[in-house]
């Protein structure tokens, strides 16, 4: 039987989190190797573990995997989360890029000094609501379906959903003019396995404080 | 007869070099329409074919395709450049990624403040030679193939080719410490659909000069 993924990162969201949605909404078992100190990510360095010396690294099926986006389709592949053929693909990784970029702004934000705070929640604020919110609510519309893509659940799904609820950590009144988004996300996160994830107890991080900015600051040397 | 492909974009290289590298690789001919007026991006996003509101554009099989990454998987996947199974896969879009992160770097020196220029390209050309380079020069040592992954050419030998030139622009001697590299760099150099893309009159674009700098700022808005 083969051993469970064993995600190497330290114990916050930042570029790992969307891997955990994703293995959790695949309803796989996964096992962390956290990185607590400057030490620890030196040592996977020096073991040849990081292939281009940065995590996250993922271990599964015999692999160490590097790169976010390798590791999240190499997931989405293998647990028939990524569409039926190549033209559905390419509309799942469409959709994942612009996710991506608004995941990106948010994961950022707590880098940026206490007086520039104001003008970029400003510029989240305006991205979700004019360009990703809509294209989104957009494409459920022209569909009606359940899901992104394809009328089935796929990496999309989850990662949108996952979106959604750390933009509205910041502002919970972004979603109020996107229907089709607000019932996407109660559909998803009433599927088992994400239900699951969302409970306390779970493997999912909680949004970074001062102390874990910190960390992250010495284990990565930014 | 299916139409060529159709991308949109500023006249230069961008986001969307990689995306003509690898049309060119697959001896795909495809149409190009530049924007070059701020108009012409607002018509664009008008249209509703731009759906973050971006380029890259490409029309292709009766998609409007965004996201570089996005295009370039489908290209990857309809040309038979994209491995014989997951693992091939997997590999290709880590190795894939990664040299986007290093021509990532190099377009976005480009915007930098010219008095910050030297130092940029001297911290790009270091992770090339420290970063990126050996992982590929141990690759090619590991397996002793004339490809990347598979013995068989594919999307990664691609981008690793227009990385190599790339960062040769900013320094030519970058690849003296690695015979495998330069060897593969002359032999991809060859092969037939390369050779020509490489030869002057193709529609490979040149390094962005301080024009094309102040085009997209214009355009853009930024």
């Amino acid at each position: 039987m083969a051993g469970k993924p064993r995600l190497h990162y330290m114990n916050a969201r930042l570029r790992m989190e969307p891997v955990r949605w994703l293995l959790a909404a695949a309803g796989v078992e996964f096992e962390e190797q956290i990185l607590e100190s400057r030490e620890d990510m030196e040592k996977l360095i020096n073991d040849g573990s990081l292939m281009f010396q940065q995590v996250p690294m993922v271990e599964i099926d015999g692999m160490k995997l590097a790169q976010t986006r390798a590791i999240l389709n190499y997931i989405a592949a293998k647990y028939n989360l990524y569409g039926k053929d190549i033209k559905e693909r390419a509309l799942i990784d469409m959709y994942s890029e612009g996710i991506a970029d608004l995941n990106e702004m948010i994961l950022r934000l707590p880098i940026f000094p206490p007086d520039e705070q104001d003008a970029k929640i400003t510029q989240i604020r305006e991205r979700t609501t004019n360009r990703y919110f809509p294209a989104f609510e957009k494409v459920l519309k022209s569909h009606g379906q359940h899901y992104l893509v394809g009328n089935r659940l796929s990496k999309a799904d989850i990662h949108l959903v996952e979106v959604i609820y750390y933009v509205e950590e910041i502002d919970p009144s972004l979603l109020t003019n996107f229907p089709l988004l607000k019932a996407l996300k109660t559909r998803i996160s009433n599927l088992p396995p994400v239900k699951k994830f969302l409970q306390p107890g779970s493997q999912r991080k909680p949004p970074i404080d001062a102390k874990t900015l910190e960390e992250a600051r010495k284990i990565f040397k930014i | 007869m299916a139409a060529k492909p159709k991308l949109w974009y500023f006249p230069g290289r961008g986001r969307m070099e990689s995306i003509r590298w690898l049309l060119a690789a697959a001896g795909v001919e495809f149409e190009e329409e530049f924007l070059e007026t701020r108009e012409q991006y607002e018509k664009l996003q008008k249209d509703g074919r731009l759906l973050f509101g971006q380029v890259p554009l490409v029309e292709i099989d009766g998609m409007m395709l965004t996201q570089t990454r996005a295009i370039l998987s489908y290209l990857a996947a309809k040309y038979n450049l994209y491995g014989k199974d997951l693992k091939e896969t997997v590999r290709i879009n880590m190795y894939a990624d990664g040299t986007q992160d290093l021509m990532g770097m190099i377009m976005m020196a480009a915007f930098k403040p010219p008095e910050e220029k030297e130092e940029n390209i001297a911290l790009i050309v270091t992770k090339a030679k420290t970063r990126y380079f050996p992982v590929f020069e141990k690759i090619l040592k590991e397996h002793g193939e004339d490809f990347l992954v598979g013995n068989k050419f594919s999307w990664a030998d691609v981008q690793l080719l227009e990385a190599i030139l790339m960062v040769e622009e900013l320094n030519a001697s970058v690849l003296s410490d690695f015979p495998l590299l330069k060897a593969f760099k002359a032999r991809i150099s060859n092969i037939p659909t390369m050779k020509k893309f490489l030869q002057p009159g193709s529609q490979r674009k040149p390094p962005a000069d301080s024009h094309y700098v102040d085009l997209v700022r214009r355009v853009l808005q930024f």
